[in-house]
């Protein structure tokens, strides 16, 4: 047994040294990868970064830009005694941070090695010019000049994105065109047009010598090759129109989304409360705090929040009726403050007069009125059963590119929800449910979830009397062509006509001149023509949510407006004003009644931040 | 002290084993050969100059042949098993006071610093340790069998090495676990290697591919064995390896009927986003479908196979059947305390090394660089080397501690695989003629230490080695006698020469 066991042991040590040698074996002869590292490793490539491309807006503003900073690097070896004091106060910083730097790098010495290390970022032209008159005193230290994002207008941190240092998840996802170290545009415009904007990287090959110096370039430069810098992107942002939304959603949670309807440009696009461009720049040192920040300045409300519409999608509902042959213009339904359903319910409606045809209800927003409507669409004898005609509804629904994806080229869009007729079988039963049971969907309340960004191309959709083209944020320019698919017209299955009694109904709700008066008079502004809806959205976490939507002018539209403001209360109240005000500011390049600078002066004051519940 | 007259007395040419002393010598020189190539051109110091550490070294080898000749001619080898004990516990004070009193060397507390003088009594205490294990376990009536003096062989073994690793030297540490294979030789049980081989298999494999497929290995291996110990190999094929292959498919196709009927299944469950997975389960009210997972499957198979098993071990009184079952649990609390071992009980740069040797997490600039480079090195040596001094990646300091841990590096690039075939091979030698010596003695004490002498550089290279060219994380440790460093030196030549001296003393008479 023993003899066995010596024996035993024996083998196992030629077991080991057989699974180390069959190692060696591998790495030293049979894989050649470490043969090209090693030749990487005496040949230096000096990376040139090439300058990231310019972002312009509609009108040729340039809303993202690039400035020069320089970063500090420090070989720690190549370090000898020096002056804390004098080079702190030669790059403007408190010396105790690079005393502690240094400190790190004496305790990791051994791990760092050769290794360059970043000891200050984005240090000032004007500081490293100081810097670099007593360089010569600072041996190991140096500047390397870097080109970082300058932002000239606020046009807004969510629509722009910003540009950070890839992470392992972004080189997993997008293996080999990126090496660690490089930069990327993350959200927004940014990572939208990344492959136009970032260039070409170049570089430098040098040689290095057994003392780790760099020696001469590698065969004349045969080698370098030029960055090649990243394209410019005309974007369809109006700057000063997008900077004003943000002024006007200041201290409100919510959206505005501006559309150009014939062209499906998107003009603004403001989440609020989003991240400033003042912290775009550096965005590493602030990302502790947008993540921390309660209120989510990084959810980009316009393309992902899922809402319930409320009343502006009475116009949707209207015109499904009208197509469907269920409603006529004039019928007339009676509305005693609100429309009974049985067992003493009542969905309750506000004061106004009774009965109204489509156009008084649209500019009332009567919700009795749409209740029948809806009880029509869905009780239809066209359908043999009401899944058959929830269906058919939802298929129009659909059309007005709601429930799904609008295929916009701005990243991190979702699509909202319009449930199906399986959705409602499932939750109540094939036979347990029938028009009362979801009647909220009559005013654009209960299972129905839509983006800022699909209530705005609603708009525009009946600004453009039955199509829109999918929102989108770049235009054709020199070197970037856009999709295709945003030149294309897409259709409701609305006819065209009937469009026009929505408009109309709009039209009356903002400028009256109907039998019973509209929602939205505070829209009204003088020459403008201006056509809208207002909402009244239930949260189920506190006040209600403001909604508005309006294009004007009304016979030739040039901008759709929806804005969205969380907690706000009556349409009329918040999103109105702000919807409109884009417009007047869009169309006439300022506010000039006083009348209306009274309105501007109440909205950029209003703080609604208190009514909003934070998680 | 030196016996004279005696007539069964051999030579000096008999006695000493010189086959061992000079694979000794030559793996010294090849030592201070390397060194100087590891370092010249960093510290431009011509190799006899003591400025440099070739020519240190060559100091530390004088006081290291001194050593090796008063441990053979001087001192007398009857005093070292007398002397275990008292060793054994004066450095076991050592290791302890160094943690209170020592400076912070990269993160660990093991150094005891006398003005120019260092020293580690982690060293010695590998020499300690042996004695004392050998002392233990050569007495009359040892049986490792015996609950007793297991139990003393766990705690001789133990207690310095809870020592070492409050010092955090886990590099030095682990290599206490190669005492096992000495105790395999004198008659611990296959099992426990067994036992060990597979606790490492799992928590690899709970890292690499998590819990689920750690446990099903498990299950695999132990019904395996336990099929093959009541010779039932046939119908372990039949009936559990078929069981085993539909549950280890069974998270696709879970995976697979979750993304049929919910779209986006799976990104609802791993996105950060609460409104991305709010957007995908509004769609569908089978999101309670998500809150299974196929970990409680398995879990359930073993909830209820243990018991089964449990009865009809208690039936047959086959006391297989209980260890098998006392496995099985044991290694399902080993997969779960796996991430709190991984989490709480790892320093933040042992976690990272490990991560990059099971390619968890690549980061070639930072944990990853040492390896990444050492590997380069290595690897561009091809089949015979770049030659003497004529390593890049070496002399351009690319590889840190060049000289100390990585001084395999040197070997591997300048001499290329014939160069570290003729190194392991050295080692190999000098291994096995440890062993033969050993097994050739007729005195257990001798045989015993002779086992731990062996089990100890056993493990400096395998882990040294396996460091270098990325089969073990990066653990610092010296290769035996190659390693630029003085302690390091004396404590392996110290190891090896008490051992030639009990061998002599032997030969010397018999």
């Amino acid at each position: 047994m023993a003899l066995e066991r010596h024996h035993k042991l024996l083998i196992g040590l030629g077991v080991a040294a057989a699974i180390l040698l069959g190692k060696l074996f591998v790495i030293q002869i049979l894989d050649d990868k470490y043969k090209t590292d090693a030749a990487n490793n005496s040949m230096v490539y000096d990376v040139i970064y090439p300058t990231r491309g310019i972002i312009y807006d509609r009108n040729g503003e340039i809303i993202v830009g690039n400035k020069v900073a320089y970063d500090i690097i420090v070989s720690p070896r190549e370090v000898k005694p020096f002056d804390t004091l004098a080079l702190a106060k030669a790059l403007n910083v408190d010396p105790d941070i690079i005393r502690s730097k240094m400190e790190y790098y004496r305790k990791y010495r051994s791990r760092i090695g050769y290794q360059a290390q970043t000891l200050l970022k984005q240090v000032s032209p004007e500081d490293y010019m100081k810097f670099a008159e007593i360089q010569y005193k600072f041996p190991g230290f140096k500047g390397q000049m870097r080109t970082i994002r300058d932002y000239p207008i606020n046009a807004g941190g969510n629509l722009l994105g910003y540009v950070s240092e890839v992470d392992q998840a972004f080189l997993k996802k997008h293996e080999g065109e990126y090496r660690s170290g490089d930069y990327a545009g993350k959200t927004g415009i940014e990572a939208a047009r990344e492959n136009d904007l970032r260039g070409v990287k170049g570089y430098h090959v040098y040689l290095r010598d057994s003392h780790n110096q760099i020696q001469t370039s590698y065969n004349n430069g045969e080698l370098d090759k030029e960055a090649i810098p990243g394209k410019d992107i005309v974007t369809t942002i109006d700057a000063h129109l997008q900077e004003y939304g943000q002024q006007l959603m200041k201290n409100k949670v919510g959206s505005v989304v501006a559309i150009e309807p014939k062209t499906g440009e998107i003009l603004a696009m403001v989440s609020s409360p989003g991240i400033d461009v003042s912290q775009l720049a550096d965005i590493g040192q602030h990302y502790a705090d947008i993540l921390k920040d309660p209120y989510k300045p990084m959810f980009n409300r316009t393309v992902m929040a899922s809402y319930p519409p409320g009343s502006v999608f009475k116009l949707v509902n209207g015109l499904i009726g009208l197509q469907e042959g269920v409603l006529s213009p004039s019928d007339r339904y009676p509305c005693s403050r609100g429309f009974p359903y049985g067992n003493g319910h009542k969905l309750g409606c506000h004061g106004h007069a009774s009965p109204l045809a489509l156009l008084d209800a649209i500019a009332t927003s009567c919700n009795g009125y749409f209740c029948y409507v809806f009880r029509n669409i869905l009780e239809n004898k066209k359908y043999s059963s009401i899944q058959e005609s929830f269906d058919k509804w939802r298929e129009y629904v659909l059309s007005f590119g709601f429930g799904q994806k609008l295929g916009s080229d701005f990243p991190s869009e979702l699509g909202g929800n319009i449930p199906t007729s399986n959705f409602y079988n499932k939750r109540y039963g094939r036979k347990g449910w029938k028009f009362q049971t979801i009647i909220s969907l009559s005013i654009g309340q209960g299972e129905i979830g839509v983006t800022p960004l699909q209530i705005a191309n609603m708009c525009a959709t009946v600004a453009n009397r039955g199509y829109y083209i999918v929102p989108h944020i770049i235009k054709d320019s020199e070197g970037v062509k856009i999709d295709d698919i945003y030149h294309q017209r897409h259709y409701t299955m609305v006819d065209t006509t009937h469009f026009q009694k929505a408009v109309q109904g709009m039209y009356m709700a903002v400028n009256g001149g109907g039998a019973a008066g509209g929602t939205a008079f505070s829209a009204r502004v003088e020459g403008l023509d201006i056509c809208g809806k207002t909402g009244t959205a239930q949260n189920p976490r506190g006040a209600d949510n403001s909604v508005f939507i309006c294009f004007a002018p009304k016979d030739d539209p040039k901008i759709a407006v929806a804005a969205y403001v969380e907690n706000a209360g009556f349409g009329a109240t918040w999103a109105s004003p702000i919807a409109s005000l884009m417009i007047e500011k869009y169309l006439k390049g300022e506010i000039s009644s006083p009348a209306r600078k009274d309105v501007e002066k109440r909205v950029m004051d209003g703080n609604l931040m208190s009514r909003v519940k934070k998680d | 002290m030196l016996d004279t007259g005696n007539k069964y007395k051999r030579s000096l040419k008999q006695s000493i084993d010189w086959v061992l002393v000079g694979i000794y010598l030559v793996l010294i020189v090849l030592g201070i050969v390397n060194i100087y190539a590891a370092i010249h051109s960093a510290d431009g110091v011509s190799f006899f100059s003591f400025d440099g550490r070739s020519g240190k070294q060559l100091v530390w080898m004088g006081t290291s042949f001194f050593l090796a000749f008063m441990i053979l001619f001087v001192i007398s080898p009857r005093l070292w098993e007398p002397a275990a004990i008292p060793m054994y516990l004066a450095v076991l004070v050592l290791l302890v006071v160094v943690i209170f009193v020592s400076k912070d060397v990269k993160g660990s507390h093991s150094w005891f610093e006398f003005g120019p003088v260092k020293f580690q009594p982690a060293e010695i205490s590998k020499i300690t340790t042996s004695l004392m294990l050998a002392m233990v376990m050569s007495r009359p009536n040892f049986k490792l069998s015996r609950i007793k003096d297991f139990l003393t062989v766990c705690a001789v073994v133990g207690i310095p090495m809870l020592a070492i690793l409050g010092e955090s030297e886990t590099g030095s540490a682990l290599v206490y676990v190669g005492f096992i294979f000495a105790l395999y030789r004198e008659g611990l049980s296959g099992w426990f290697l067994v036992i060990i081989g597979m606790a490492i298999v799992l928590l690899i494999m709970t890292l690499t591919t998590g819990p689920y497929a750690s446990i099903l290995t498990l299950i695999a291996l132990v019904s395996l064995i336990y099929s093959l110990e009541k010779n039932r190999f046939g119908k372990w094929l039949v009936t559990d390896a078929i069981f085993l292959l539909v549950m280890a498919l069974f998270p696709t196709i879970w995976n697979s009927i979750l993304n049929a009927l919910i779209p986006g299944a799976s990104l609802a469950m791993v996105t950060e986003d609460p409104s991305v997975k709010e957007a995908i389960l509004c769609t569908t009210n089978l999101d309670f479908l998500l809150l299974f997972k196929p970990l409680y499957l398995l879990l359930a198979v073993i909830g209820i196979g243990v018991p089964i098993y449990a009865v009809k071990a208690y039936r047959e009184a086959h006391p297989f059947t209980w260890y098998s079952l006392a496995c099985v649990l044991a290694g399902v609390v080993l997969v779960f305390s796996t991430n709190i071992l991984f989490e709480k009980v790892l320093q933040d740069h042992q976690r990272k090394r490990i991560e990059v040797l099971l390619g968890l997490k690549e980061d070639p600039a930072g944990v990853g660089y040492n390896v990444n480079q050492s590997m380069i090195a290595i690897g561009s040596g091809g089949l015979f080397g770049k030659g003497y001094l004529q390593g890049t990646q070496t002399a351009y300091g690319f590889v840190p501690e060049q000289s100390t841990d990585f001084i395999f590096c040197t070997v591997g690039e300048e001499w290329g695989f014939a160069g570290c075939l003729l190194i392991i091979m050295l080692y190999v030698a000098l291994i096995w003629r440890i062993l033969h010596d050993a097994e050739d003695c007729r005195e257990s004490f001798t045989r015993i230490y002779g086992y731990c002498v062996a089990c100890c550089i056993f493990m400096h290279l395998f882990i040294n080695v396996g460091m270098t060219i990325g089969l073990m994380p990066v653990i610092g440790i010296p290769l035996p006698l190659l390693s630029y460093g003085g302690s390091s030196l004396w404590a392996f030549t110290i190891l090896i020469f008490i051992f030639l001296a009990l061998y002599r003393q032997e030969k010397k008479y018999f």
